[in-house]
């Protein structure tokens, strides 16, 4: 093995190079894989001079894993992970909180407060869903990020047809119908970074939009983090598995609700409002983790 | 083509342009064409910068 760590990326954001500037800072025993370029051995085959000798090993011990597509991360982790690498985020921790049903599972088993949800396999059950519901109801994809595709349905009249463009034009992950309740937030959700242990820190966001989400634009300012938000998202980063976590959350008339779980989440907004030095704490912990050995 | 030292100069794949890439661009990073508005992505940087157009969204990509 070559190298401690690994920092796997595809498309570079912002964070990314944030990150790796504060990996150069620190001289940090690190390498850079593109997720783009890279092949990984899963097989190898039936015959005994096809099996590597020695077995494959990871191309380092802690892969700190960045890249912004979902399905290339899941499999780089559980590839590497069978190879004896220790991953951050894990993969099942990636799994979990990539899938939008895999989230809401984990939160309502560990008494994590989240939205009234429902799943359902055909339009026809999920406009029922809806009915039952009250409109509006929030139609999400279980796979996707930054706000895509999640339409609001206001009436049964919406709802037919958004479903039906689904059905007809989606992916299979596209109908798997996950049917939200709709809640009139007070203009505003928070992001709260979970790290290990910690809850280093948390933001508000604000927009006029129905859907807040800092890649959609809407202003910024510092959330305190002590109290209930910080104890829920907490709660909320233990759930899906813990590592270096993104938890939104939404303000209900019941209280504060876990919307979605972040396994690679974005923070450039963050820095400013908080005063804390997020690439700073996420390389801490990576570089932790590559001294002990576990997370 | 760019006359700031803390710049690079390469050539748009989309429209021929001349693009202004920061100096300490690195792999992976996306800039965009002023002449066209194309996306670009840092293929490579040597032995010489080379621009691609940066993929379509995926279904996928987030955080």
């Amino acid at each position: 093995m070559s190298t401690r760590l690994a920092f796997v990326t595809s498309r570079l954001r912002v964070e990314e190079k944030l990150l790796l500037a504060e990996l150069e800072r620190r001289g940090a025993d690190y390498a850079r894989l593109d997720d783009g370029e890279m092949s990984l051995l899963v097989a190898a085959g039936a015959h005994p001079a096809d099996r590597p000798n020695p077995p494959t090993t990871p191309p380092a011990d802690v892969i700190w894993n960045r890249s912004l597509a979902f399905g290339r991360t899941l499999y780089t982790q559980r590839i590497l992970e069978a190879q004896g690498a220790l991953c951050v985020n894990p993969s099942s921790v990636v799994e979990t909180c990539g899938d939008k049903v895999l989230t809401s599972i984990a939160l309502e088993r560990a008494g994590v407060p989240s939205l009234r949800t429902t799943v359902a396999f055909t339009p026809e059950s999920a406009l029922q869903v809806a009915e039952e519901f009250g409109y509006p109801v929030v139609l999400k994809p279980v796979v996707g990020s930054w706000g895509r595709l999640v339409a609001r349905l206001d009436s049964r009249t919406a709802a037919e047809a958004v479903l039906e463009d689904r059905a007809v034009l989606g992916s299979w992950q596209q109908q798997v119908f996950y049917v939200q309740e709709y809640i009139e937030k007070p203009g505003r959700d928070a992001r709260v970074f979970v790290i290990g242990d910690e809850v280093t820190c948390g933001i508000w966001r604000a927009s006029e939009h129905w859907i807040t989400n800092t890649a959609r634009g809407g202003s910024v300012e510092r959330c305190d983090v002590g109290g209930e938000v910080g104890e829920i998202s907490f709660a909320a980063a233990r759930a899906v598995g813990g590592g270096i976590l993104a938890v939104d959350l939404v303000e209900t008339p019941n209280g504060l609700a876990v919307i979605e779980v972040n396994h690679s989440g974005e923070f450039r907004n963050s820095i400013e409002p908080t005063g804390v030095d997020l690439p700073g704490a996420m390389v801490d912990y990576v570089l932790g983790a590559c001294e002990r050995g576990a997370l | 083509m760019p006359t700031d030292p803390t710049t690079q100069a390469a050539t748009c794949p989309e429209c021929d342009a001349d693009v202004s890439i920061p100096e300490d661009a690195m792999q992976g990073e996306i800039v965009a064409c002023d002449d066209c508005a194309a996306e670009l992505e840092v293929l490579q940087l040597e032995p010489a910068l080379t621009l691609g157009l940066a993929p379509e969204i995926q279904e996928d990509w987030g955080e």
